[in-house]
């Protein structure tokens, strides 16, 4: 299997004021295509930094990030924006969805950014509702769904537009212990049925156990030894 | 436009404050429609005087009147068609708040000279029949319920009969209309015969009031009022005679130097919109942070959230200036129905064009600081934010 993510030698850091922080220190990871990652590590560890390097919302401060093929590190903010478009689906601990949007508008969102006609789009959010269960609740508001629900409706909206990689910094943070069982099986399904690629950050070990592979972060670096064999 | 839907739900995301904002644009241009139509009546713009007609007034004053006997003068002026005259009766139909203006003219040549308004030939021959006859405009009949055969009483506040008593009476013998759509800007008009009225007054008879050419070409306009007024120059009776166009103008613009009010109104009322409008686009992008990084986040470029924001200050403004300009349309048709005298007044191309250049340049103003502030904002910080 070939590599779909391929960080090597990356080197984050952030300056606040006169202080510059090493967030990431020289981290090279490879992971494989139809890979689900679940990504732990300490609070402050640097884990959403990394996801953010992977998912093209940031550049590195040095060294490459290459995810489906390409630089990402070197394209500019427009480029990374158009990238994004077609390589990476988002889901957040909060769903941020937007709040005026019913369901299905949210989940069309991603689309808006493709030249499908009007129809094409319906039946795609259509497919994308009935994959996470929640085809019936297309219009419905985000302040009338559950968390759980919620939550589906933006993994709706991730996965809509056919991304490389899907891209979940703690999905399950957010929800009660049976609902994050269910979103967990969900993303599980996406990884097996549907061949997506998903890099999962979580603080939760039973959420990890979902994953093909454990990746630990501490301190900006790699903490080998405690990785999963794969399934 | 796709793009629409979501633009539409954020647009009404705080109900109240954008009906607010909406209902203040609304006022605004409903006041901006008004004003800017009766600036442009006080430029002369919108004025529907394109017949080929010259006054001829007294140089002193158009109050002043002109004598009858220089009608053979004028009709010898090459170029002119025919010659009216009409003379201000000033009179008052049973309270004075019900003004209308009253002429005395020669039927004959009112017929002649005003080939605008329509009168039909039965009706004409009522009017020169009997010498109490008079006619009315279609609008003037329609505001007062007049019929044909309706006897109407005037008080003149000039002109007394020779018994001294101010109580004429006439009766409408006809009602004329426009010639071709909206041809006839003389509609709120009463006319009474001059021959009658000559007789029948106190003082002043062999006066005539002022005179109207008909030109056979409209180009000849400025060389027959330079000929007329020529003819007359060093004479007891010195002429001014311009466009009926200026005459009307220089009528009202003797109503103060309107035009600056308006304008100083106009920039007011703007300052104030800007304000309004200015402050909800600007917490309409604060409280929306998150949603729009998301929106970056699944892929919207910074030009694309720069035009989303200004597309939904477009939005607002064009729906409230819209609302706004169409109230207008309706206050000013119920205005040119009322006695002030003025002319019609009616919002014309120039004062749309305005009105839609103020929605955009208002959009832009109050929504380019949100929209940069949108384009600018990063990802990972508004996300951090929680
Ligand atoms: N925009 C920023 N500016 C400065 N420092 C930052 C910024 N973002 C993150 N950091 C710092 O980088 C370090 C790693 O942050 P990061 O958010 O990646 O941690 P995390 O592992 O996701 O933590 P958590 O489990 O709490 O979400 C932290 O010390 C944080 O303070
Ligand atoms: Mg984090």
């Amino acid at each position: 299997m070939s590599a779909i993510v391929s960080l090597s030698n990356v080197v984050k850091s952030y300056t606040r004021g006169k202080q510059t922080v090493e967030v990431l220190h020289h981290l090279s990871i490879e992971i494989a295509q139809g890979d689900f990652v679940a990504l732990m590590g300490p609070s402050g560890s640097g884990k959403t930094t990394l996801l953010n390097l992977i998912g093209g919302l940031d550049r590195p401060s040095s060294g490459e990030v290459k995810v489906a093929g390409e630089r990402i590190d070197q394209l500019s903010s427009g480029q990374l924006a158009k990238w994004r478009a077609r390589h990476v689906g988002f889901v957040f601990q909060f769903y941020n969805l937007m709040p005026m949007l019913s369901a299905e508008r949210n989940v069309e969102l991603p689309l808006l950014l493709t030249s499908l006609s009007s129809a094409q789009r319906k039946k795609n959010v259509q497919a994308a509702l009935t994959v996470v269960g929640l085809a019936e609740r297309a219009k419905h508001k985000p302040a009338e769904l559950s968390g759980g629900q919620a939550q589906r409706v933006a993994i709706a909206r991730a996965l809509v537009a056919d991304p490389t990689l899907l891209v979940c910094d703690e999905p399950t943070g957010d929800l009660d212990r049976s609902t994050a069982d269910e979103i967990l099986h969900l993303l599980q399904v996406l990884n097996k049925d549907h061949g997506k690629t998903i890099v999962m950050v979580t603080h939760d070990p039973k959420a990890a156990e979902y994953a093909s592979h454990q990746l630990h972060l501490d301190k900006g670096q790699l903490v080998e030894g405690d990785v999963k064999a794969a399934a | 436009m796709k793009f629409f839907p979501l633009l539409w739900a954020t647009l009404w995301r705080r109900k109240a404050r954008t009906i607010f904002t909406l209902f203040s644009l609304t006022a605004a241009f409903l006041l901006l429609g008004t004003l800017q139509a009766a600036h442009a009546l006080f430029s002369g713009g919108s004025l529907n005087l394109s017949a080929p007609i010259l006054v001829v007034q007294a140089r002193v004053s158009f109050t002043t009147p002109l004598p009858m006997r220089l009608l053979p003068q004028l009709e010898a002026v090459p170029g002119v068609a025919s010659v009216s005259h009409s003379q201000f009766f000033g009179g008052v139909y049973k309270d004075p708040k019900n003004f209308f203006p009253q002429f005395a003219v020669n039927p004959e040549r009112w017929r002649k000279t005003f080939l605008e308004c329509h009168l039909s030939d039965e009706q004409y021959q009522a009017w020169t029949t009997s010498r109490t006859a008079v006619i009315a405009g279609k609008q003037l009949a329609a505001r007062f319920g007049w019929k044909i055969g309706d006897r109407i009483p005037l008080t003149s506040q000039i002109f007394p009969l020779k018994d001294g008593s101010r109580a004429w009476t006439f009766d409408l013998a006809g009602i004329f209309d426009d010639a071709s759509p909206g041809s006839c800007v003389r509609q709120g008009n009463l006319y009474i015969r001059y021959d009658y009225f000559d007789e029948a007054r106190q003082f002043g008879q062999g006066t005539g009031g002022i005179f109207v050419l008909r030109l056979s070409d409209p180009n000849l306009a400025e060389r027959v009022s330079h000929q007329v007024d020529g003819l007359f120059e060093n004479s007891p009776d010195e002429t001014k005679t311009q466009t009926e166009k200026d005459f009307t103008l220089n009528f009202v613009r003797q109503l103060g130097n309107l035009n600056l009010i308006i304008t100083w109104i106009t920039l007011a009322v703007f300052f104030s919109i800007l304000l309004v409008s200015g402050n909800t686009m600007s917490q309409a992008v604060r409280e929306r942070i998150p949603e729009l990084a998301v929106l970056k986040t699944i892929g919207f470029t910074d030009a694309g959230v720069l035009a989303l924001v200004l597309a939904e200050s477009l939005l607002l403004c064009v729906l409230g200036g819209l609302t706004g300009m169409l109230l207008s349309v309706g206050v000013l048709k119920v205005i040119s129905k009322l006695p002030t005298g003025i002319p019609p007044i009616s919002a014309d191309g120039s004062v749309w064009l305005f009105a839609a250049a103020s929605m955009v340049g208002l959009a832009l103003l109050v929504g380019i600081l949100p929209a940069f502030r949108a384009k600018n904002l990063s990802i990972i910080e508004a996300l951090a934010v929680r």
